[in-house]
C-alpha cells in the first residue's frame, strides 16, 4: 500500500514523457502561435505534411521548430507522429513504411472522390458549403469579440 | 411539415441510393482475390474499431464537405451576412477551447433557414444551425451553449462513429490496395462508392436517427466544458432546453426526434454545473446579441 502510494506520489510520474522528435503537420494550415494559448499571436505558417521538430511539450501544447528553423507552439490536434507523404505512394514502399506510421496525403477520400460523388449527385449544394469555408475568424478579432463583450476566461481559459 | 420532410428525403435519396447497393468488399474479399495478404489483413482488422485511426484529418474534412453539401441541399442557407459572422465569431472561438481546436479546414458554421428545431454538425467542423434552433436563444449565452454542444459532437467524433463498420473495412482495403501506385479508374469507382454509403450513413444518423442519447449527453458535457473555459455562463444551456421544451411540438421533426427530451438533458446538465443560478449578462453583450439575431 505504502509502495504503491510512494509510486503515485514520485515526481517522476508528474513528468510527461518527452514528445517524439519529429512530427507532421495534419490540417491544411498549420499556424504557429507566440505563446501555447489559442488566442496567443500567430508568428507563422506551416504547410500541410510538413515535418516539424519538437522541442519541449506543455499541456495540450507542443513547441516546435521548422525546417527553416522558424520557432512556435502548435496544438497536438494540429500534428500527428505519423509520416506524411505528399508524394505518390512509391516512397511508401521504397521506406517500408506500415499504414500505422504513413499517411498518405490525397490518398482515399480526396478531391478526385468528391468530384465523381458530386458528379453522380447533381443536386448536392457543394456552392453553399465553399461559401461556408470562405468565413474564417482572424485570432485577433476573437480577442477583441471577448473583450467587448466582457467574457473572462474561466478553468483552463482559451487564453 | 410533410412537404418538408419529403423534401429531405428526396435529397436523402440521392446519396442512399448509392447506399442500397452496400459496399462489402470487405477484407475477406480482398484476401480471395489476391489483392492483400492474410498478414495484411488481421492488421487491417485489428486497427478498425476506431474510425479516427483510419480516417486521416484530411479524409474526414471530405467527409464533412460532403454530408453539408447533402444537408444543404434538403434545407436552404439563412444568407444574412449580419447574423452569419455573429454565429461564426462566437462559433469559431468556443471551437479553440475544444479538445480537437485544430481540424483539417477548420470550424464553420451556417444557419439553416426552417422553422424546425434542429443541428447538424458534420464531421471536420461544418456545422448547421436552424433558424428555429437560434430562437431557442435568449442570450449570446445560451447561443454559445448551443454552438459548444455541435462543436462537442465534432471534438467527439460521433459523426464518424456513424459509418457502419463494413464500409470502413472496405476503405481501408481499398487504401491498402492502392498504396504504391496511383490510383486506377477502378479504384476511384471503388472509393467513391464507400463514400457515397459513408456520407449516406451519417447523413441518415444526423436527419433521422439522431445519435445515442449518450452521444448527447457527452455533447452537452463538452458544451458545459467549453463554455467555462471561455467565460461564458453554462446557465445558458438550460435556459435554452427550456427554451426548446415550450417551442417543441410534440412529435416534431429535428430534435423532437434525434435528440433526448429537453428535460432529461436539463436534469443531466444539473447534474454537471450545480444549483441554479440567475444568468447575468453585460449590456454590451445583450446588445449585440439583440442587434444579430433579435430577429431570426
Amino acid at each position: 500500500m505504502l509502495c504503491s502510494l510512494l509510486v503515485l506520489w514520485a515526481p517522476g510520474t508528474l513528468v510527461s514523457a518527452p514528445p517524439p522528435a519529429r512530427l507532421s503537420v495534419q490540417v491544411q494550415n498549420g499556424q504557429l502561435r507566440a505563446t501555447p494559448a489559442f488566442l496567443g499571436k500567430i508568428v507563422g505558417t506551416v504547410a500541410y505534411g510538413a515535418q516539424v521538430t519538437a522541442l519541449q511539450s506543455k499541456g495540450d501544447w507542443t513547441q516546435v521548430k521548422t525546417s527553416s528553423g522558424q520557432q512556435g507552439w502548435m496544438h497536438k490536434s494540429a500534428l500527428t507522429t505519423r509520416k506524411i507523404s505528399m508524394s505518390s505512394g512509391a516512397s511508401a514502399a521504397r521506406t517500408g513504411a506500415s499504414s500505422g506510421e504513413l499517411a498518405l496525403a490525397g490518398k482515399g477520400f480526396n478531391a478526385d472522390v468528391e468530384r465523381e460523388f458530386k458528379a453522380r449527385n447533381k443536386a448536392l449544394n457543394f456552392a453553399a458549403v465553399d461559401r461556408m469555408e470562405a468565413v474564417r475568424i482572424p485570432v485577433k478579432e476573437m480577442s477583441a469579440f471577448l473583450q467587448a463583450g466582457a467574457v473572462k476566461p474561466g478553468e483552463g481559459g482559451a487564453r | 411539415m410533410r412537404m418538408r420532410t419529403a423534401g429531405i428525403l428526396a435529397g436523402l435519396a440521392l446519396v442512399l441510393a448509392g447506399c442500397a447497393e452496400v459496399t462489402k468488399i470487405g477484407t475477406s474479399v480482398g484476401v480471395a482475390t489476391g489483392r492483400i495478404t492474410e498478414e495484411q489483413k488481421q492488421a487491417l482488422d485489428l486497427s478498425s474499431e476506431k474510425a479516427s485511426e483510419q480516417i486521416t484529418p484530411e479524409q474526414e474534412y471530405y467527409i464533412g464537405r460532403s454530408v453539408a453539401a447533402t444537408i444543404l441541399a434538403s434545407y436552404k442557407s439563412f444568407d444574412q451576412e449580419a447574423a452569419t459572422r455573429y454565429v461564426n465569431v462566437l462559433g469559431q472561438t468556443l471551437a479553440l477551447a475544444s479538445k480537437k481546436p485544430e481540424t483539417f479546414g477548420g470550424y464553420h458554421f451556417g444557419i439553416l433557414d426552417t422553422d424546425e428545431i434542429n443541428a447538424f454538425a458534420a464531421p471536420g467542423g461544418l456545422i448547421l444551425v436552424s433558424r428555429g434552433l437560434l430562437r431557442c436563444c435568449r442570450s449570446e449565452d445560451a447561443l454559445a451553449a448551443v454552438l459548444a454542444h455541435e462543436v462537442g459532437h465534432v471534438e467527439r467524433e460521433h459523426g464518424l462513429g456513424a459509418i457502419e463498420k463494413s464500409r470502413r473495412t472496405a476503405f481501408v482495403t481499398t487504401l491498402a490496395v492502392t498504396a504504391g501506385k496511383s490510383l486506377g479508374k477502378a479504384d476511384l469507382a471503388d472509393l467513391t462508392k464507400a463514400f457515397e454509403g459513408t456520407i449516406g450513413d451519417i447523413t441518415s444518423t444526423l436527419v433521422n436517427s439522431g445519435y445515442s442519447r449518450q452521444a448527447e449527453f457527452e455533447a452537452d458535457a463538452a458544451s458545459v466544458r467549453i463554455l467555462r473555459s471561455v467565460g461564458y455562463d453554462p446557465e445558458g444551456l438550460v435556459d435554452m432546453l427550456e427554451q426548446m421544451e415550450k417551442a417543441m411540438k410534440p412529435g416534431s421533426r429535428g430534435f423532437g426526434a434525434t435528440h433526448p427530451a429537453p428535460r432529461d438533458r436539463i436534469d443531466a446538465v444539473r447534474k454537471l454545473i450545480g444549483a441554479p443560478a440567475p444568468l447575468e449578462e453585460p449590456s454590451a453583450r445583450r446588445q449585440r446579441f439583440a442587434a444579430a439575431l433579435g430577429r431570426i
